[in-house]
């Protein structure tokens, strides 16, 4: 149901023009708003605060969707934010969110300042620093962590782009005024903003990879050669059977790691998603690539408006390496004998 | 617009009640195994060991009551199959006919079958092998050539079958057969039987694998009466009905589990403080494994709901093949130990084993080819 209704929304109006212009630096305004009068940016909010009061579950439908359709929009960023926040206890201010920081080595440092409270610090590449009214930001201060709101505008902001052309703006915050603060949620770990980003940013892939599937079995039944569609082609087919197969492992990771979200703890199966999604990544593209030939190579065509983000998708938020560690670290300290036992009370 | 989809499964309560017992009951049978032994899993046929799960009524545990079974859910079974597998239990000897044959007679068979096969099964007395391949047929199946004439009161079977795992052990096998012959229409005319492995006229020899080991056979068929009634479903329906049984063949744990012993000794062996370079390796393999179950949950969820996983069953073997035989290559790489065989400490025989064991994973079962095949026509590629 949800799900319907955000394809019908994200294929009428994320079109070939609209992706285009966003390239170009134009904000779209019309899809922003659409997008937030639908309750779709805040499906973990209550009602009672004016959320869409809904699950994680519902939350993936709306994630992966934006995956797939390359929506561009801070969509993603903003159900995480709203999430921490209202988890928080804070309101959410109308208007598309985004989150810092998002770099494992970037510190954001928030003090007391008599009543108010201050931040200082850098956060590079935040999605879309530019465009989004506001930054939620997760850090340590008297010793727990804190959710804090900052106005967009109170940062300094050197502007820079992701491969995809989204926005990815360093913001320099220098003292600057803590709009609200405080503790987070239960559940919230200190490096939350990487950890629910990576979670985003996996089922953002995943409906990357659906698209590039579709796609490409689309393609490779239209696109003849040597008298015949390029599908007829054992070596195309077995090609587009081992992107199902990515697409298929990427799909389910990242769904595995919603609904652990929802049950609190999510550090194992987001690092999963994120490890397994981000490998599907790099190898569904080059097949998406392989298949369309030269003319998926163009700019005209509109295959590279999904590849590209998936390249720089899979490094954000950590990529693969970066959550293989993590977890390899954490299951070599488990042991051995925990692995099976571990993995099966997941 | 996809012909295949993966819905998230969630194990009930009494299913991880379950999975406590069956830890417990491993933990007692399986004390002292090494980790080469445990790897060795399925080629394990113990005939005492299967008398004992088909006590604790794991086999046949979907099965209805009056056939010996325990009419519990598909989901349930799963869990005692993922259990005995990673633990490296010695199922041969009874789960060929838990996953396949008495799954194939509970839906083709005929009654007087079902009572006097099921309940024998289920107590773990009885066990199956499968004769499909042929000497000049392995991939291309419908092309198999072993005649199945019809004589007063059955059948004369005349032929051989290759590749058939524990022939040599197992009571009977389920035979695939030529019934009819018509070169325009290779699939139809095959038949299936069930055949008792010490019928006279059967010749049974061993095909031993590379590794020096033997649970292949070759089964020569001269002259051999199959009675009527052991004919399984209608004459000329085997095509169906072992397409039918392949499925079943390809959907479980057993197609991502064969390396997961030596997964555990790489654990060990790179200690509690691994290197940045083995954490990395680490963590991948077991993003990989953890999708890998949910993928093969979500199948089991699927025939729970009375679903038809053909092609999700196709998709997760590919995937789980190439996820076992990348485990030997990344203990290769970061381990750097001689791989070997009966001398060496654990984990050297054991990277010997599943080194040489390796290469059978993408062909047992439908090869890789086949699978990526079966994956195209459910695109609509074919």
């Amino acid at each position: 149901m949800l799900a319907d209704v955000v394809a019908r929304l994200f294929t009428d109006r994320v079109t070939k023009d609209l992706l285009e212009a966003a390239e170009q630096g134009q904000w779209p305004t019309s899809l922003w708003e659409t997008v937030e009068e639908s309750g779709l940016t805040v499906p973990l909010v209550p009602e009672a605060k004016g959320g869409a009061g809904g699950t994680w579950r519902d939350a993936h439908v709306v994630v992966r969707a934006a995956g797939r359709h390359a929506v561009p929009l801070p969509l993603p960023e903003t159900i995480v934010a709203s999430w921490l926040l209202s988890g928080a206890g804070l309101d959410v201010p109308r208007g598309p969110l985004t989150l810092a920081p998002v770099q494992r080595d970037d510190a954001l440092t928030l003090r007391r300042a008599g009543t108010a409270w201050r931040l200082s610090g850098t956060a590079a590449r935040v999605p879309w620093g530019g465009a989004a009214g506001h930054v939620v930001v997760v850090a340590a201060a008297d010793g727990r962590t804190m959710v804090a709101l900052l106005a967009a505008g109170s940062g300094r902001v050197t502007a820079d782009l992701n491969l995809a052309r989204e926005p990815r703006h360093t913001l320099g915050f220098d003292d600057a005024p803590v709009l609200a603060v405080a503790p987070a949620g239960d559940h919230i770990p200190a490096n939350a903003i990487r950890l629910y980003g990576a979670l985003i940013r996996s089922a953002q892939m995943a409906g990357g990879l659906q698209y590039l599937l579709d796609q490409s079995v689309r393609y490779a039944t239209e696109r003849r050669q040597f008298g015949k569609p390029i599908g007829a082609f054992q070596a195309i087919q077995h090609q587009l059977a081992v992107l199902s197969e990515q697409s298929a492992a990427a799909g389910v990771a990242a769904a595995h790691a919603f609904r652990a979200a929802e049950g609190g703890d999510a550090r194992f199966e987001i690092a999963v998603a994120k490890i397994r999604a981000g490998e599907a990544a790099g190898i569904g593209a080059a097949i998406a690539h392989q298949v369309h030939g030269a003319i998926g190579f163009t700019y005209e065509h509109s295959l590279h408006f999904v590849t590209r983000r998936l390249w720089a998708w899979r490094a954000e938020f950590g990529d693969e390496g970066h959550w293989a560690a993590e977890l390899g670290q954490a299951v070599a300290r488990r042991g051995a004998d925990a692995l099976w036992p571990d993995l099966t009370a997941r | 617009m996809h012909p295949f989809g993966f819905e998230l499964c969630e194990l009930p309560p009494q299913a991880e009640s379950l999975r406590s017992e069956v830890r417990e009951f491993l933990r007692a049978e399986l004390g002292e195994a090494t980790p080469a032994q445990r790897a060795g899993s399925w080629g394990g046929f113990d005939p005492e060991f299967s008398r004992k799960v088909g006590t604790r009524g794991w086999i046949g545990m979907t099965w209805p009551k009056r056939y010996g079974g325990h009419e519990r859910s598909a989901l349930e079974r799963y869990v005692v199959l993922e259990e005995m597998l990673a633990a490296g239990a010695p199922v041969a000897a009874h789960w060929i006919a838990d996953r396949q044959s008495g799954p194939l007679l509970l839906r083709f068979g005929t009654e007087a079958q079902r009572q006097r096969f099921l309940p024998a099964i289920t107590r773990g007395e009885l066990s199956f092998a499968i004769g499909m391949s042929e000497p000049d047929s392995g991939s291309d199946l419908a092309s198999i050539r072993t005649r199945a004439e019809r004589v007063p009161g059955g059948y004369r079977v005349n032929g051989a079958k290759v590749w058939t795992s524990n022939a040599h052990r197992a009571h009977y096998m389920i035979a695939l057969f030529r019934t009819h012959s018509d070169p325009a229409n290779k699939h139809a005319g095959l038949s299936q039987f069930l055949v008792d492995t010490r019928s006279p006229g059967i010749t049974i020899r061993p095909i031993v694998d590379l590794s020096g080991s033997h649970h292949f056979n070759e089964v020569v068929f001269q002259d051999v009466f199959v009675p009527e009634d052991l004919r399984v479903g209608e004459e000329g329906a085997g095509w169906m009905q072992v397409t039918t049984e392949l499925a079943l063949e390809r959907s479980g744990p057993e197609r991502y589990l064969s390396s997961f012993a030596l997964l555990v000794e790489l654990i060990r062996a790179v200690s509690k403080e691994p290197g940045e370079r083995a954490a990395v390796a680490l963590g991948r393999l077991v993003a990989h494994l953890a999708t890998l179950r949910q993928m093969s949950l979500s199948i089991a969820g699927m025939l729970e709901a009375g679903q038809n996983p053909n092609l999700e069953a196709a998709l997760v073997k590919d995937l789980g093949t190439t996820f076992e035989q990348e485990i030997p290559e990344v203990v290769h790489a970061l381990l750097g130990v001689e791989p070997t065989s009966g001398s060496g400490t654990d984990l050297q025989q054991l990277l010997g084993y599943l080194t040489q064991q390796a290469p059978s994973f993408s062909l047992r079962g439908g090869t890789r080819e086949i699978l990526r095949g079966i994956i195209a026509r459910g695109l609509g590629l074919r």
